[in-house]
């Protein structure tokens, strides 16, 4: 299966969190690795490596400026793993929301026993 | 009341983070209480709750058996307490009676209160990568998606 192949390299890819700030960085704009590497106090090599995960995930590409190859976002993918993590979400909102209920029920109950 | 967080922090972790508008003690019970949980711990809607056992203390077992109203499917997990700093803190594992993901999970459940209200952090540790996307993916072939594509089905054939 394609399809889960793809989303596993996304969710390894999102589960460090330098490539999570260079996902970041990027949701503001395109940018080179000069770039991306300033902010976080690691050489150009461990940012390219960083990136090369985030490229083969599908989350990052490169522009077509030969040369700065500025790295850009790929919007499309991150909503592929956001929307399976929306699903769970909505999952547990149902049960929290019932939980609500529930202790608005027992803060009352709890105010009038006391004194 | 407050917004549902989902993250995966690193890769067999999932960690949902929830403010509620209750002393921890109240959210501590409804966490560990049989006939409190059973009213919210739920699911997708037309889930009940028939089965709820918790013996809490340190190497005590917990029981959870869940049953869908309409066709009668039933699905049934449990692990054991290795934790418990009440009302702060509980640590169990988790296994599904059905293994819908590899091995078994450790579960935290973290209660801080600051002026009545209480936000949880319930961190989800899985065996391993594979388990942990397998949850994330469940969405789909659980009772959550199936009643969506219902949703769909009937929102499709009503447009018409």
């Amino acid at each position: 299966m394609h399809d889960v192949h793809r989303l596993d390299a996304t969710f390894a890819a999102l589960a460090d969190p330098t490539r999570r700030a260079i996902l970041a960085r990027l949701a503001s704009g395109q940018a080179s690795v000069t770039e991306l590497a300033h902010p976080f106090a690691m050489s150009q090599p461990a940012i390219s490596k960083h990136l090369r995960v985030l490229e083969r995930a599908g989350l990052v590409s490169r522009g077509r400026d030969a040369q700065r190859r500025p790295r850009r976002l790929e919007p499309k993918r991150l909503g592929e793993a956001t929307r399976w993590l929306e699903r769970y979400r909505r999952l547990w909102e149902g049960n929290y929301r019932r939980l609500d209920a529930l202790l608005e029920r027992l803060k009352t109950k709890e105010n009038k026993w006391e004194p | 009341m407050g917004t549902l967080k989902v993250t995966t922090p690193s890769d067999r972790e999932i960690v949902m983070t929830r403010v509620f508008d209750a002393p921890r003690k109240l959210v501590f019970d409804a966490h560990t209480k049989p006939d409190l949980v059973k009213r919210w711990l739920l699911g997708p809607p037309g889930w009940s709750m028939p089965v709820c056992e918790i013996d809490l203390r340190v190497g005590g077992k917990y029981r959870y058996v869940w049953r869908q109203d309409n066709d009668g499917t039933q699905m049934g997990m449990g692990g054991v307490y290795r934790e418990i700093v009440a009302p702060e803190q509980i640590v169990n594992t988790e296994k599904f009676d059905e293994a819908w993901y590899p091995g078994e999970a450790v579960d935290t459940l973290l209660l801080v209160e600051r002026a009545g209200r209480t936000t949880l952090t319930q961190t989800v540790l899985y065996e391993s990568r594979a388990a942990r996307d397998a949850v994330l993916k469940s969405g789909m072939e659980k009772g959550v998606a199936a009643s969506y594509d219902r949703l769909a089905e009937l929102l499709a054939s009503t447009k018409r």
